[in-house]
């Protein structure tokens, strides 16, 4: 590993009140790679990725974002550290409009994606900018809602599950984008159920399950794999 | 789990011995009117609590029951003649029907709004007391006789008094005790879990919550009774917002849903404020000052604090 | 029954119409930002109204610089409070929240009936604001065109920031998510803060505003702040304009009905929301249930 990790985990264990859900888990995520977690439901992704974004009531272990430990830190704070999340339920504010659900994240460093260039990427936004944020479609909502991250400059992502209950046209147009984001070196943590997603898009795989971490696998190995990843994903 | 339920068995037996032989014991100790007042608050407070015990319902205008029964009360001994025990009955039924009344608008909502909505009302309830002639407004209705106890020994006898109130009280918290405890008592607390549950299982949600708020209205107003003809006196105080926040305040003080917290939070506030009263500190700014410490530091109250000890 | 008495009382009526807009704003803010029925809102009214009179007693300063000074001053101690009291409750039941705010109402109360006790003291209408002129159909007091003017104006000034700044638009974001908006780097806590100084701050605008107009006194916020309740109950919270124009239309049918049965005007509002009650339970304009 040349370069220093831009999210490094080590043993992290969360808690949901008195229920234990993660389990020590380790990943590390390289600058620029994109990587995917993948596992059934309950396997504790989403407590994951809100255990990085430090919306996780009780955890401990380690968890290093771009160098800095963040695992007593507020939201707000790892926010700040260049992170944009991309929450599973979308998170459009209703109580705002399309441009205003755009603007809101402030801006968290240099080289963010100009609105007229995310217009340009996301023309159904543009043309729906003063409907109220809910009144989008499923697929425009999530596009909202990357578009709105990708403003901020921010250069670590996390995206939870962005295909899920789209259309398969939707899905391809969210691949897209998400190639877009690897292609200018932006890193991408990836939570997807869709593994066909997973698959074409990530550098690497981690499985979970249990609220731990069961195998990591390497693009190359997919194929070697296959019928193990699918046993354990239940397909 | 045992374990939990056995202490807290014990503790009830042991809390009521050691209730009535208080009771039995504090005319010696203490002056009677002095306890006679602890007794009405401490009724006054096991009144709301019930509500709250059963409902998980807060209502922050409790004073309209009490104030209003005070002045009932008063105006049926002074100005009709009734006997004690009838002027009583007459307060409690109309604190009764003001309770059904109020319970009836109040219940559409919960929380918050529920109890803005009992706070605007005892409101109303001022207003009108301030309007209507046979409250004398300001003035307050004084001078309202004690009269006799089963029509033969004098309440003026302070420690008659006393011991009157105290067997009313005793039935007021036995009664608070049974319904906590009683069928009746559980399917609210169930309701108050899960209403939606409750429901689909077929509870008349809304007619429990209005029975144990006309239930609980009815004590208050038995208190506030009692008060008045104890005290010779009914005073708008008796229905203002104040009188509703100190409640809350005994009762949080004592320890909010628990069985015997109403009783000690009246003990404390009742000493408190005639502490305060003899030494010249303001009486507002050290409840309001109290109140603040209680929500941030003490919000089990002192039985709860026990109970919690107890626990362990 | 004259039409100048009629028109004399709505315009009360429109002038409480206009405080209670005030609080009820002031109060919107508050439990859409931080969950809490702020039922202290009471004593920053007064406090207002108490810091103009200090401020012209003992510092000689008027009633304009008052019109400043005194909602920053009330600001200011509202997020004190907020740091350093009501922060520590969020994460429990929402009924703490009520019952905090009413030990701080009942505490502030206390403080200043201990320290100027219960009479009212009077504030003089400013020099540049006595007198009237006449309308044709009714004489017009230049004060309480002014107070209604004025109120209005707070009301409409936080109705922009909130729906057409960058402020506003996080300020919104805010009360509908909080830890989203945390998650995008925006320092809530500060925000929600900020959020009950403003909030009190309308009150206390309110106070200096109704000054002149009641005189002053540690009383004066309790009675008033369980009115605005009930006005909040009829209206809910969950628009500002619907706040607004409840406000404003209750205030109107108070000073009508003081003009029919003036016993019984203090009431009408109560009454109003029980049959606002028992035909919508959600309120007029309110997403609560």
């Amino acid at each position: 590993m040349a370069e220093p990790a831009v999210l490094q985990i080590d043993g992290l264990h969360g808690f949901y009140g008195e229920s234990h859900v993660l389990h020590g888990l380790s990943l590390e995520v390289s600058p620029g790679e994109v990587v995917a977690i993948i596992g059934r439901n309950g396997a504790g992704k989403t407590t994951t990725m809100r255990a990085i974004m430090g919306l996780l009531e009780r955890r401990t272990g380690s968890i290093k974002v771009k160098g800095q430990e963040t695992i007593a830190a507020l939201p707000e704070t790892i926010a700040r550290l260049g992170v944009g999340f991309v929450p599973e339920e979308r998170g459009i504010y209703a109580s705002l409009d399309v441009t205003e659900n755009l603007l809101l994240p402030p801006k968290l460093g240099e080289g963010g994606t100009s609105l007229d260039e995310l217009y340009r990427l996301f023309p159904n936004l543009r043309e729906r900018r003063r409907s109220q944020g809910t009144r989008l479609s499923g697929g425009e909502q999530q596009m909202l809602a990357i578009a709105r991250v990708l403003r901020t400059g921010a250069d670590l992502f996390l995206l939870d599950e962005p295909t899920e209950g789209l259309a398969p046209v939707i899905v391809e147009q969210i691949c897209t984008v998400i190639e877009g984001m690897k292609n200018k070196g932006l890193t991408v943590v990836l939570v997807e159920q869709n593994f066909h997603v997973a698959s074409q898009l990530a550098d690497r795989h981690y499985v979970m399950e249990h609220g731990r971490i069961v195998d990591v696998i390497a693009r190359g190995e997919l194929d070697a794999k296959l019928d193990r990843v699918k046993s354990l994903l239940g397909i | 789990m045992n374990r939990g339920r056995l202490s807290q068995a014990v503790l009830a037996r042991a809390g009521w011995a050691a209730l009535i032989a208080a009771l039995m014991v504090a005319p010696w100790l203490f002056y009677p009117l002095f306890l006679v007042k602890v007794l009405c608050y401490a009724m006054f407070a096991c009144a709301f609590n019930l509500l709250l015990g059963t409902c998980g319902l807060m209502s922050f205008g409790h004073a309209a029951f009490f104030g209003a029964a005070a002045y009932i009360a008063g105006h049926a001994a002074k100005v009709w003649g009734l006997p004690f025990e009838a002027a009583l009955l007459c307060a409690v039924a109309g604190a009764s029907l003001l309770g059904a009344v109020f319970g009836y608008i109040s219940i559409r909502r919960q929380g918050i709004y529920f109890a803005m909505i009992t706070l605007a009302l005892a409101q109303l309830t001022y207003f009108l007391a301030l309007q209507l002639p046979f409250t004398h407004a300001e003035d307050g209705l004084t001078g309202i006789p004690r009269g006799k106890v089963l029509g033969l020994l004098s309440l003026d006898n302070n420690v008659v008094l006393y011991y009157t109130t105290a067997v009313i009280f005793l039935a007021a918290f036995g009664l608070v005790h049974v319904i906590l405890n009683s069928t009746f008592g559980q399917v609210v607390r169930a309701v108050r879990d899960n209403e939606t549950r409750a429901v689909s299982l077929g509870f008349e949600v809304n007619r429990f919550k209005l029975l144990a708020f006309t239930l609980s209205a009815a004590i208050a107003g038995l208190a506030g009774a009692n008060k008045a003809i104890a005290f010779k006196l009914a005073t708008l105080v008796d229905v203002h917002w104040s009188t509703s926040g100190n409640v809350v305040l005994m009762t949080l003080l004592g320890g909010l849903g628990t069985l015997f917290g109403p009783v000690a939070g009246a003990v404390i506030f009742v000493t408190l404020e005639n502490y305060l009263a003899d030494s010249g500190l303001p009486v507002q700014l050290v409840i309001g000052a109290i109140f603040i410490g209680c929500i941030l530091l003490f919000r089990r109250g002192v039985v709860g604090e026990i109970e919690h000890l107890l626990k362990r | 029954m004259n039409a100048q008495v009629i028109l004399g009382q709505l315009l009360v009526g429109l002038i409480n119409g206009s405080f209670y807009a005030m609080m009820s704003l002031g109060l919107a803010i508050v439990f859409g930002l931080l969950g809490i029925a702020n039922i202290a809102q009471g004593a920053f009214y007064m406090m207002g109204a108490f810091f103009s009179w200090m401020l012209l007693r003992w510092l000689g300063a008027g009633y304009f610089p008052a019109l400043i000074l005194v909602p920053l001053i009330v600001g200011a101690i509202g997020m004190v409070i907020e740091r350093l009291l009501l922060r520590r409750i969020y994460r429990l039941d929402h009924m703490y929240g009520l019952l905090l705010t009413f030990g701080i109402l009942t505490f502030i109360q206390g403080l200043f009936v201990w320290l100027f006790a219960t009479a009212g003291r009077p504030y003089p209408v400013p020099a540049e604001l006595r007198g009237g002129f006449d309308l044709g159909f009714m004489f017009m007091p230049t004060y309480r065109a002014w107070v209604v003017a004025a109120s209005l104006t707070f009301c409409l000034a936080t109705w922009l920031v909130i729906e057409k700044t960058p402020l506003g638009r996080t300020l919104r974001a805010a009360t509908e998510n909080p830890s989203l908006t945390r998650a995008f780097g925006v320092n809530v806590p500060a925000l929600m803060t900020f959020g009950f100084g403003v909030g009190v701050a309308l009150a206390g605008a309110a106070g200096l505003l109704a000054a002149p107009i009641y005189s002053v006194s540690p009383l004066m916020g309790g009675d008033l702040v369980i009115v605005v309740f009930a006005v909040v109950v009829i209206g809910g919270m969950g628009s500002i304009l619907g706040s607004i124009v409840t406000s404003l239309t209750l205030g109107v049918l108070e000073g009508l009905a003081r003009v029919v049965y003036p016993q019984g005007a203090n009431m009408v509002i109560f009454v109003i929301m029980i049959a606002v009650l028992l035909v919508r339970p959600a309120g007029l304009f309110g997403r609560q249930p």
